[in-house]
Order: C-alpha cells, then structure tokens, then sequence
C-alpha cells in the first residue's frame, strides 16, 4: 500500500511537471502581445520594452520557468499581468464557486446514476428498466451547454413569466451567506453539469451489476437464504461499483471542460471563466495557476478512486 | 443489404478481407456480426436516420438554393423585426431567423457538413493512430510498450480543454486545428483497447506458425493481428463518433472550434445565449439537430456493439 502510494504520487508530479512545461512552451511559441496590450494605444517601443522588462518577459525562457516553479513550491504563483492581483487571491475568490458546483453535481450524478443502474438491472425488462434505458440514452446524448440552455428557457425563463420565480438564471450566492439562495442559484447549473453523467453511470452501473449478478458467489449467497435486497447491495453492487469508479475518476478529468461550460452558460465566475478569461488576455501567470489547479486536482482525485477500489473490492490488491 | 455493408465499410479505415477462421457452420466471425446486425430493427432505423443527415448535409447548397438564402446572407430587413430581434418561423424563414437575420433552416443544413466532417475525418484519424500504437506496442512489448503507458496515462490525466484554449489562443480557431486536437486527444482510449488484444493474440499458435514460416514482423502485424482486433475496434469506434459530434459542439459553443461567420451547430447555440428570451426557434432547432445526430449514432453504436462484441460493457 505504501510503495503503491509513493509510485502513484511520484507518478503524479513527473505528469505535473510535464504540465506545467506543456503550458510554458505553449506561450512562448505564441507570438504574445501583452506588454503592447498593457502599453496601450500610444505606445512606443521604450514604452513596450519597460512593459516586458517589468513583466520579467525579457529575461531567458528557461530562467522565466525557473523562478515560476521556485515560487509555485512556496505557494506563490506570481501576479496577474493586468491588475495586479496576485494569482493566489484569484484562485481563492473562484474556487469556492467551482467546488459548489463539482460537488453537488457530483453528488447528484452519483446518486442518481448508481441509483437508477440498479434499479433498472434488479427489473431488468420491465417498464421502469425500459423508461429509465431511454432517459438515459436521450440525456447521454445531450452537450451539457444544451441542457443548460433548454434549462435556461424553460425552468428560469417560462416558469418566471407564469409567476413562479423558482430559479435564477445564474449568479452565485456563497454557501456562508444563505445556505437556502446558494443552493438555489446553483440548482440549475447542478443539473446541467449532472445529467449527462447520470446517463452514463445509469449505464454503466446496469450493465456491470447485471454482469455481477451472474456471478457464482451471488448464487451462493442467494442459497445461504439472505434477503435477495442483501443479496443486491452487499454482494453485488460492491463488487459492481469497481467499474464505475474508475469511470468516476476519468470522467473528474473531463470535468474541467464541463465545468467551463455550465459557468459560461449560468454566467458562475468560477475558475473556468476566469480561465477562459485569461486566456483571451493572454495572462500566462493565471492560466499557468489555474492549469496546475486543475491537473493536481485530478491527479490525487485519481490516487483516491484507486485506494477506493481496495476498500470496495476486497479481491483488488495494491502493489 | 447493401447500404448498410457500405455503412459498415465506411467505419472501418482498413478495407482488409477478414481471414475466415473455421467454424463448424463455416462462417466467419465477420459474418456472424453482420447477421446480428441485419436482424436488429434499432440499427436499420439509425441507419436510415443518419443518411436523411448525411443527404441534408450534402443538399445544403440544393436548401440554400431552394429559399433562396445563402447561409451567411443577414436579411436586415426581411429577416429581423423593426425592433431588430430575430423573425419566428414563418412562410419565408421556415425555421426563423438568428439574431443577425440569417436563415435559421439553411444554416442548420450547412451545420451539419461541419459536424459530420468533423466527427468522421476525427474518428478516421483517432482509429489510425490508435490501432497503430497499439499493435506495435502489444506485439513489441518492451520499452515501446511501457513509453506508450506512460503517454495513455499523461493524456488522460491532462486538462484536454484547458490545453485547447492555450492552443487556440495561440493559432487561432480552425477547422484542421480542431480535428488534430480532437484525434490528439482520444486516440489513446484505442490504443488501450487494441493493445489489450494484441497482448492475447500474441501468444496464439497462428502467430507462432507466421513466425515459423518466417513472415516479417509487418506482415505479422497487418495480415494477422489487425483483422482480429477489428471486431472490438468497431464497437469502439461506433461510440466514438457521437462523442465527437458532441465535442465539436461543444467547442463551437466555447467559440474554440470552427470560427465564425461558418454555420456550425455549436457555434449557432452560442449566438442563441443573447436572444433565447425571444427566439426559441433558434434554441430548440440547432439543439434538435444536434441531439438527434448524436442519439441515432448512440443508438446505432449500441447496435454495432452488441453484433460485434457481444461481451462488451455497455457504457
């Protein structure tokens, strides 16, 4: 377990530090024009120069990602190029809203997916297996950004005009303020961003409980007499899940672009639109921050789904 | 019969014959799969469906022609209301207008094209490579192999639409970027699957008598290996061409895919956010098209799945 821990978290920064020269790379290649951006219109070329010589960008590329990896080990991730602010304090205003919003869908798709799988696999054939197979096929087979625009018209647009204000279009009140506005202003982005995951874990986990289900200790389990609802969830959907955490853990990569999506679409300033923000500008230190963010996040997300695995499969050793 | 072997045919890259192993019905596993797929109502209806998208896709210049509106044509007058929102649908905008007075209907048509495209040239190029890698990964092993871990593992665990903004702010939108990108990224879940495979057809006594007959490695990989791990390669791809359609979508949508005045469905989503209050139309009929694209793929995909890989998880 140790030496599986160790291999998996020097594994993961080997794929970070590859990142983070991916994201270097990419920016140098590019013809930038921030400094004759922040120079503004009048600009003469002394002017530009200062601009690059105070923004650090004349000085060698590799020495530029050196002193970006030195301050990032002591959490400081530089300052963004246009304001001033330090990248940290951008990080920490934005991040709140995205975890609102991951973990909550999060939750949502789970719950539903998991839920719904067994559902239809215990009935297999019958009308609610059957309903629940095309639901899912229908939303498996919708962007995130096409609900959330149907989302928009129907449950916030429609339902306002007929009186029933039950849902604002977006904005973002914090879960310390009012527990009750931060749930409803993300109600609807938790819904676009959850509805096609549960789709696929409908699927997913239909499919490998039914697999499970022919199993021969299932058979075993069903002749020593336990309740066929024991049968189901201690026998079998233990066994079951493996699968779906590992789709768990891919499918929390994928999420960055999700995430970008419902944030532009319910107008969330999370770190996907600040992203998509710096991005446009060409603000290096803040995309270089928030790339990080998000690759770190999702490598230890995937260290933990493959720890879960050996606590819901007893068979699975970690070496 | 024949339209849908031509359909099957155009999923496949490598137009190889498949060696008929012996069975004692005599036939082969190919033909076994067309047999199931040939019986499955759910795959004749996609079928059907996906050529009615493939025959507007091409008929987009014969649409435009027939109404009378070029796809990037902005009626100003006609097709905006004095208070210069977009026109319902109507007896000269069958579909409505956008929020720039566009035809709604022909730019759905020319849509298409870029969809399709896009998910096709994609798929082609993502199976390519991945069967590649695969094969000379699995039947190397070695370093090859483990190199090739290494990179399935970084691109996974790699910020994919992160890495295409950088990408497009530094180029531009294209439609080649896109494609690239696309392929760039997903190539590795085939490249898993065939060398999977591989690894098993490895050991099997056919390739120990080619080898003993002295053919070449190539020979071996292409004549031996590859038409045994079409059948899985197929299933797979059927998935991936609506993720693809889907993904073009979506980067339209993010303003990183096609860039405009080309009508493309994402891209007419994205223009959709201003005017949705007051033009339904041009939510619910690029959404329409979009989501019946990728639900007869999805559906004809599954169909593919259970005919060629019947063990297959659904996912």
């Amino acid at each position: 377990m140790l030496r599986f821990l160790i291999r998996r978290v020097l594994q993961g920064i080997f794929v970070l530090w590859m990142i983070s020269v991916a994201v270097f790379a990419l920016f140098f290649i590019a013809p930038s024009d921030v400094a004759r951006r922040l120079a503004g219109r009048q600009a003469t070329p002394e002017s530009i120069a200062a601009v690059t010589h105070r923004l650090g960008l004349d000085r060698p590329k590799y020495e530029q990602y050196g002193s970006f990896v030195w301050r990032a080990l002591h959490g400081d991730l530089g300052y963004d190029y246009y304001h001033g602010v330090t990248v940290t304090s951008i990080i920490k205003e934005a991040l709140p809203k995205t975890l609102s919003l991951v973990l909550g869908a999060a939750v949502l798709w789970l719950f539903f997916g998991i839920f719904n799988g067994v559902i239809s696999a215990v009935k297999t054939r019958s009308i609610a297996d059957r309903a629940l197979t095309v639901f899912s096929l229908v939303f498996y087979s919708m962007p995130s950004f096409l609900i959330g625009l149907l989302l928009l018209y129907f449950a916030y647009y429609k339902l306002t005009l007929s009186g029933r204000a039950w849902f604002p279009p977006g904005g973002y009140v914090p879960l310390t303020q009012d527990p009750a506005h931060w749930a409803q202003s993300l109600i609807l982005p938790w819904i676009s961003l959850a509805l096609l995951q549960a789709a696929a874990y409908t699927r997913l986990t239909r499919s490998s409980l039914l697999e499970v289900m022919g199993e021969d200790y299932i058979r075993t389990a069903r002749s020593k007499g336990i309740s066929e609802r024991r049968v189901v969830v201690r026998h079998g959907l233990r066994a079951a899940l493996t699968p779906v955490i590992t789709q768990f853990g891919i499918d929390l990569g994928a999420l960055v672009g999700g995430v970008l999506i419902v944030e532009t679409v319910f107008s969330i300033d999370g770190l996907g639109r600040e992203s998509l923000i710096a991005f446009n500008a060409q603000d290096l230190p803040v995309i270089a921050g928030i790339v990080l963010l998000g690759a770190a996040a999702v490598t230890v997300a995937n260290i933990l789904v493959d720890m879960l695995y050996a606590v819901l499969d007893p068979r699975i050793r970690l070496s | 019969m024949s339209q849908i072997t031509g359909q099957m045919e155009a999923l496949e890259p490598d137009p190889i014959d498949v060696v008929v192993s012996k069975t004692i019905e005599g036939r082969s596993p190919w033909q076994l799969s067309m047999a199931r797929l040939r019986r499955d109502p759910m795959a004749i209806i996609t079928l059907v469906v996906i050529f009615l998208i493939i025959l507007i896709a091409l008929c987009a210049p014969l649409i435009a022609k027939f109404t009378g509106h070029p796809p990037n044509m902005q009626y100003r007058t006609t097709g905006l209301t004095p208070e210069g929102l977009p026109r319902p649908p109507g007896g000269e905008f069958w579909f409505g207008t956008d929020n720039l007075g566009r035809d709604v209907l022909v730019r759905i048509a020319y849509g298409a094209r870029i969809s399709l495209v896009v998910s096709l040239v994609s798929t082609v190029l993502t199976v390519t490579l991945g069967v590649a890698v695969g094969i000379a990964a699995g039947y190397y092993g070695g370093i090859i192999d483990s190199v090739l871990s290494r990179m399935v593992d970084f691109v996974l665990s790699f910020p994919f639409i992160l890495f295409v903004l950088a990408l497009v702010a530094i180029s531009g939108p294209s439609l080649v970027l896109l494609v690239i990108v696309i392929a760039l990224f997903n190539w590795t879940y085939v490249a898993r699957v065939v060398r999977g495979q591989t690894l098993s057809l490895r050991q099997r006594e056919f390739v120990e008598a080619a080898l003993s007959l002295g053919a070449s490695d190539r020979r071996i990989m292409f004549y031996d290996l590859l038409p045994n791990v079409l059948a899985p390669v197929i299933a797979l791809t059927s998935l991936l061409i609506p993720l693809f359609v889907v993904l073009e979508a979506t980067l339209s949508f993010l303003g990183l895919g096609v860039p405009a005045p080309t009508a493309t469905w994402g891209g007419m989503l994205s223009d959709s956010v201003v005017t949705y209050r007051q033009a339904w139309w041009f939510v619910v009929f690029p959404g329409a098209a979009l989501l019946i694209t990728t639900l007869a793929f999805n559906l004809l995909g599954d169909s593919v799945r259970d005919a060629f890989d019947p063990r297959a998880d659904r996912l």
